[in-house]
This record gives C-alpha cells, sequence and structure tokens, in this order.
C-alpha cells in the first residue's frame, strides 16, 4: 500500500473566525486532487492552513514521513526589475535536472521579468513539478493563461511523475480534462 | 597633481582595503536590492555611525562600538520579520540624530562624526585590511548557500512555511552579514561611499543583465571600475576620496538610461 503523504481530517480553517470545512482527504503518492469551487469559498484559506497562512479551527492536517512540498502561490512573485532568468528560476527548486517540456524551452533563457503573464505562471507551474518534492501544491495555476498556456498546463500535469501527489485548487476544473484527477468540491 | 603618488606603497593599505569593499559591498547589494531594502545601507551606515561615536564617548574603540550597533540592528531588524524599507528609515533618522548629537558633546566625536561622513580610506590600517580580508572570505564561503535561499525564499516564499521551516534564521545571518560589511565599509569609506556602493552598481546592472549570474558580475566590474577610478582621481587631484567614489559611480549609472524597462 503507497505510503500516506498529507491528510486533512476534519479541517475547519479560517482566520479569526472560521472559513472553510470541514473537509477531510488523504493524497498518496500518483495522486491528482483538485479543490475546485468558486471565487471565496476558502479553497486557499484550506491549503493556507498547510504554511500557517490560515489557522486552524479544528481537525487534524497530518504529514507523511519524508514529506516535502513545493508551493506555487496564487499570484506568484513577479518583480518589475529583477534580472533572473528562466533557467535560473528553475534551479532554485532544482527542477533544472529534468527535461523542461517543449512549450517551455524558449523561455529558459529569457528573464522572467521579461515574459507574459500566462508564461511566468508556467514557468512556476513547472519549477514546483519538475523539482524534488513529493507533493506539489498548485494554487490557482490558470491565472492569467489564456486558452494554448492552459492546454499547456494540462500536459505539464500529465508529465508529473508517479512517485509524488499534486493538490491542485482551482476555480475552473476544465484544464484537468484527461488527466487522472480527484475533484473535491470545497464550499457546498 | 602628481600621478606618481597613487603608486606611493603609504596607499596600498588603503587601496586593498577599498578594493575588497568595492568587490563585496555591490554583491551584498543585489541581494539587498532583490529584497526590496535598499535603504539597508544608508540606514546602518547612519547607525554604525552612531555607534562610533558613542564608543568614543564610552572610551572604547569606534569600530567595536559601530560593530556593536551593526548587530543590535541586524537584530531589531530580525525580530520584525518583514523585509521592505521602512525599517531602514527608521534607523537612518535615529542614526543621524544620534551621530550628530554625540558628536556635538564630545572634541573627538565630532572630529570622528566628519571622518565617518566623508570617508578616510587613505587613513586605515592593517586593522581594517584584516577585517575586511575576514568579510569577504565569509562572504565568498556563505554566499553561494545564501545565494540560492534568499532566492527560493522570494520567489517561492510560501516554500519554507508549508515545509514546516521558519525564515527567520536565512534573513538574520543575511542581516547581520550586510550589518558588518556596512559598518567596516563606513569606518572606511564613509557613510555615503558605503551607501553608494550598496545602490548603485545593482541599480544598473538589474537593468542591464540578462541573468542573475550576468547582473552579479556586472555589479562587481561597475563597482571595481569606479573604485580605480576614483581612487586614482582623489589622489592625483588631491580631493576626498568619498566624495569622489560617489561622483564616479553616478556618472557611470548613466549606462543605465538607455536599457528601458521591458515587460
Amino acid at each position: 500500500m503507497p505510503s500516506l503523504l498529507l491528510s486533512y481530517r476534519d479541517v475547519v480553517a479560517g482566520y479569526s473566525e472560521p472559513v472553510v470545512g470541514p473537509v477531510s482527504f488523504d493524497l498518496q503518492p500518483g495522486d491528482v486532487l483538485a479543490l475546485v469551487g468558486p471565487n471565496g469559498c476558502g479553497k486557499s484559506t484550506l491549503i493556507g492552513a498547510l504554511t500557517g497562512a490560515s489557522r486552524l479551527h479544528s481537525g487534524e492536517v497530518v504529514r507523511g514521513e519524508g514529506l516535502s512540498i513545493a508551493y506555487q502561490r496564487q499570484r506568484p512573485v513577479r518583480d518589475t526589475d529583477v534580472p533572473l532568468r528562466g533557467d535560473e528560476l528553475l534551479r532554485l527548486t532544482r527542477a533544472g535536472a529534468s527535461e523542461p517540456p517543449e512549450s517551455l524551452r524558449p523561455l529558459l533563457k529569457l528573464r522572467v521579468d521579461r515574459l507574459s503573464g500566462g508564461q511566468f505562471q508556467l514557468l512556476n507551474v513547472w519549477a514546483c513539478l519538475g523539482g524534488e518534492a513529493n507533493l506539489v501544491v498548485l494554487d490557482e495555476p490558470t491565472n492569467n493563461m489564456d486558452p494554448s498556456a492552459v492546454r499547456a498546463l494540462g500536459d505539464l500535469l500529465h508529465a508529473t511523475r508517479s512517485d509524488r501527489a499534486v493538490l491542485v485548487v482551482t476555480h475552473d476544473a476544465r484544464f484537468l480534462t484527461g488527466v487522472s484527477a480527484r475533484v473535491l468540491e470545497v464550499g457546498r | 597633481m602628481n600621478f606618481a603618488q597613487v603608486f606611493d606603497p603609504l596607499f596600498r593599505v588603503p587601496f586593498a582595503n577599498g578594493l575588497l569593499l568595492a568587490l563585496v559591498l555591490p554583491l551584498l547589494g543585489a541581494y539587498v536590492r532583490l529584497r526590496s531594502e535598499w535603504l539597508a545601507a544608508l540606514g546602518l551606515a547612519q547607525v554604525t555611525a552612531a555607534g562610533g561615536v558613542t564608543a568614543i564617548l564610552l572610551g572604547v574603540h569606534p569600530l567595536a562600538g559601530a560593530l556593536g550597533a551593526a548587530a543590535i540592528a541586524a537584530g531589531i531588524k530580525g525580530r520584525t520579520e518583514r523585509s521592505g524599507n521602512d525599517i531602514y528609515a527608521v534607523f537612518l533618522f535615529f542614526g543621524w540624530s544620534a551621530a550628530l548629537l554625540g558628536a556635538a558633546n564630545s572634541t573627538r566625536g565630532e572630529e570622528l562624526s566628519h571622518s565617518l561622513l566623508e570617508g578616510q580610506l587613505y587613513f586605515t590600517t592593517w586593522a581594517n585590511l584584516g577585517a575586511v580580508l575576514a568579510l569577504a572570505a565569509l562572504v565568498a564561503a556563505a554566499g553561494p548557500w545564501l545565494s540560492k535561499r534568499l532566492l527560493l525564499e522570494h520567489f517561492f516564499p510560501e516554500n519554507l512555511a508549508a515545509n514546516g521551516q521558519s525564515p527567520w534564521r536565512l534573513h538574520l545571518a543575511f542581516d547581520l552579514l550586510v550589518a558588518f560589511s556596512v559598518a567596516l565599509a563606513t569606518e572606511s569609506i564613509g557613510v555615503m561611499a558605503t551607501f553608494c556602493l550598496v545602490f548603485f552598481p545593482p541599480w544598473v546592472a538589474f537593468r542591464i543583465a540578462t541573468s542573475w549570474k550576468r547582473a552579479l558580475l556586472h555589479c562587481a566590474g561597475i563597482s571595481v571600475t569606479a573604485y580605480l577610478a576614483a581612487f586614482v582621481l582623489a589622489i592625483v587631484l588631491d580631493q576626498p576620496f568619498g566624495p569622489v567614489l560617489v561622483g564616479t559611480l553616478v556618472v557611470g549609472g548613466l549606462v543605465r538610461l538607455p536599457f528601458h524597462k521591458r515587460r
């Protein structure tokens, strides 16, 4: 039986007051789980319990042994005048060792502050997926993306390794078509 | 005007001292700028100047006072757990006020305060050079480790927290390194020249470089070129070193103008 990476058990998360929950799910290597729901329903608050960005009001977040997380935030840090190149960004998360998808190769020699919002978002997603973490958290990865970038995102998820899990937070799960993903509706 | 004076053995120690600072400060400045803390050098320089003046009033060596003040400032900054210029503006005003008030109440303090503002590179000694050599060795040893973590923490700020780690050790290590560097530099080249070496080369390099690695090379290249020019000009024209270095960097900074911000 595959080992457990992460388990949410009746988690109620929020800030000064509870916002979302109770929610339960388990993640094992190979899983792709999409937390879906409309904007403002508390999806990001729910995963914020992992980083301490939100408060755990009740329930339990259990981390598996050897869990390492790569976390792509909803609004990636994008400075207007920092000369970091695409391949240098990937090396930060050790994603530089993996062969990047064809759609990303032209971006590797460009400064990330000169990419479009969608290109930068895709590069960030690959920085997480191509690295060594065994759990990748993607918070609204389709933000800023045009339809072709959204298709490329689906391809990146296809390329993910079987020894890791992916937790996707999204208000629009259509890009997961064709990806073997469980869907958990939040806020209903 | 005497060009031969540039090669006077009397100036060898000051030259090496300033050259090392011209290499180290802009490299640290690149990460200071990355964290949007470009006011750091000026705020810390004023605090260390105040520490130096206070040390004289207390009968302690000014360098010890400067380093002590730098450590306290880095500790306070670390406790605030946030990046940005606000805290450095507070340091700047406090340091300026304390340095000038201390100077007004001590003859030696006034002399030191004046030299810290203008810089006194040509009077630096083996003791200064030894401290700066140790600093340069520390930056060379810790630089690659710090660089990767600072960049990772900047672009993926939730990663550390998601993995149950707190960034405060990383922040404190970097803040201390910057504070000690600024303290040593302020003792040697003065407040404004120190600030300028931290601020100007990265300000130019970030605009013209095509990668982070090249930005660091540009920082070092711009800084060392300006330093060599200023060192020669200050001696040959018999001018104070600090203002000549700042002027040279500002003129060199015009290189940035043709490179427009692109998105």
